[in-house]
């Protein structure tokens, strides 16, 4: 199968998959900006996006288009490790037209994938995952389980874990400014002129993915100290 | 009035394919900033013999530019620290006095090392001959003007053209991918009319014998280009990618 056994078939799974994964989080980073909007519509959408099939079968694709983006990254850098050879250079510089993310594109996908970890355990094992259970019928209390509000002001209202979350969205901005240009030039969408555009609108979009997300975590932390001196 | 200089060249030292490799570092005292870094290996050169030690294997040949022998990666950037230009066209104008200079030869497991800094660059002629060329019907030739070729085309075929397969592009990506080579070779042939014809053909061929020689998955990080002595564009890459997908979608 070419897209397995080519280098290009390869990369167009890796771009496929992780340009997918870039609209979900513009759909995802959309909602979170309504948390600071208005709450009360946030848990109409927690509510809304419950255990019903439709975002249930969302849930599953995301999963596999996730696994799919993993799985190749891993086979990739693999592959590309050995193709460098046994011996490696004594002596190495950087050249300037080189991004850094453009290296260390596993290693910032790493980092994002253990903030996706901590992230499914705080908020989807709490939310979606009680429900599921409580419809296979396991005695388990739902009534939190759309309170999505709840659940970030209570989170983020600690320090450690708001620090942590930021971290973690740097590595995304970093993984994001290289792969929106690099996923459409797979593709081939690219050429003299558009290679400069590009790059910018990569800068542009991964900063107005990482506000958006950032945004939240900030304003629930300043909201949770403001409340702590009100009272 | 000439200006010399002294330098400690490091150098990659390795019997044969096979055998484990080392450095050795040289004085070279009085090398001319005139002379070209190559030049500065041949006084290396014939230093070693006339104390009757093995003097060091490079590759070399026209020494203007143009046939891509030379092949050194000199402290840390294939063909030296100089932009578009050659191991034989630096100068060691661009060398300090009391540097030491680090030379190694091209590291990546499809190009092997034969013998010191000379490595075995035959990987490219196979890609070349799965798909480089036109298959030519040998009738009457007819007149080049008669067809017309857009000036944009030819311009971009031209640069792709500039290519001299030196292998540098290997040399410097982190992930050994030859598709910067691979691309201006397809580039070359793809924008002209006497190269469409072949082109979903020559595209597959190319780019599967590529990846059969153990050459990386290109992750765009532009290393190749940047050390191009040529120039050759990462856009170049783009156009390979389109060439070949469309091809496998067509079939
Ligand atoms: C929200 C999550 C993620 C998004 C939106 C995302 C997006 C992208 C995009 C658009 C590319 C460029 C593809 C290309 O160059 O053709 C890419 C490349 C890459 N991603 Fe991700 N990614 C995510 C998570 C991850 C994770 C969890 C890992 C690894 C554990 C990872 C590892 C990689 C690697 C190694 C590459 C470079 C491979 C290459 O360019 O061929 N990514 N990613
Ligand atoms: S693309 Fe540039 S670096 Fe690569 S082989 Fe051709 S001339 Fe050398
Ligand atoms: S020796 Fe021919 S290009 Fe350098």
């Amino acid at each position: 199968m070419w897209l397995k056994d080519s280098s290009i078939g390869r990369k167009l799974i890796m771009s496929i998959s992780g340009i997918a994964l870039i609209l979900f989080l513009l759909f995802h980073g959309t909602m979170n900006v309504v948390a600071i909007i208005s709450p009360d519509g946030y848990n109409m959408i927690c509510e809304f996006l419950g255990a019903n099939w439709y975002a249930l079968v969302g849930t599953i694709g995301l999963a596999v288009l996730v696994i799919v983006h993993i799985l190749y990254a891993f086979y990739l850098t693999l592959l590309n490790y050995r193709a460098r050879g046994f011996e490696r250079y004594a002596v190495t510089k950087k050249q300037a037209a080189v991004e850094w993310s453009s290296k260390n594109m596993l290693v910032l996908g790493i980092i994002v994938l253990l903030g996706i970890g901590l992230h499914l355990y705080n908020f989807w094992y709490k939310m979606q995952w009680v429900e599921l259970r409580h419809m296979m019928g396991a005695d388990v209390d739902v009534s939190k389980a759309t309170d999505g509000i709840g659940y970030i002001s209570e989170l983020f209202a600690n320090p450690v874990y708001s620090l942590i979350y930021l971290v973690w969205l740097c590595a995304l901005w970093f993984h994001l400014t290289h792969g929106f240009w690099s996923a459409l030039h797979t593709i081939g969408w690219n050429n003299d002129i558009w290679m400069k555009r590009l790059r910018v609108i990569s800068y542009i979009l991964a900063t107005l993915i990482v506000l958006m997300f950032a945004a939240v975590v900030i304003f629930y932390y300043g909201s949770s100290l403001a409340c702590g001196i009100a009272a | 009035m000439e200006k010399t200089i002294n330098i400690k060249v490091k150098v990659w030292r390795q019997a044969g394919p096979k055998a484990k490799g080392h450095f050795e570092t040289f004085e070279l005292n009085n090398i001319s900033t005139d002379s070209s870094f190559l030049e500065m290996i041949d006084v290396l050169n014939e230093k070693l013999i006339s104390e009757r030690r093995e003097p060091i294997a490079f590759d070399h040949d026209c020494r203007e530019g143009i046939c891509g022998m030379c092949s050194l990666y000199i402290n840390g950037h294939p063909h030296g620290p100089d932009d578009e230009i050659t191991t034989c066209q630096l100068h060691m104008r661009k060398f300090k006095d009391g540097e030491t200079i680090t030379i190694e030869p091209w590291r990546s497991a499809a190009f092997p090392v034969i013998k010191d800094l000379m490595v075995d660059r035959r990987a490219f002629d196979k890609i070349i001959q799965a798909g480089g060329f036109i298959s030519v019907n040998t009738g009457g030739v007819p007149d080049a003007n008669a067809i017309p070729i857009p000036k944009k085309n030819a311009d971009l075929a031209m640069d792709a053209a500039s290519c001299i397969g030196c292998g540098a592009c290997v040399a410097a990506c982190k992930n050994g991918s030859a598709m910067l080579f691979v691309s201006a070779k397809v580039s070359q042939l793809a924008l002209l009319p006497q190269g469409q014809v072949e082109a979903a053909r020559r595209a597959k061929a190319m780019v599967a014998k590529m990846d059969e020689l153990g050459f990386g998955n290109c992750t765009n990080t532009g290393a190749c280009a940047a050390e191009c002595p040529k120039g050759v564009k990462l856009s170049n890459i783009a156009r390979l990618n389109r060439e070949y997908l469309c091809a496998k979608l067509k079939d």
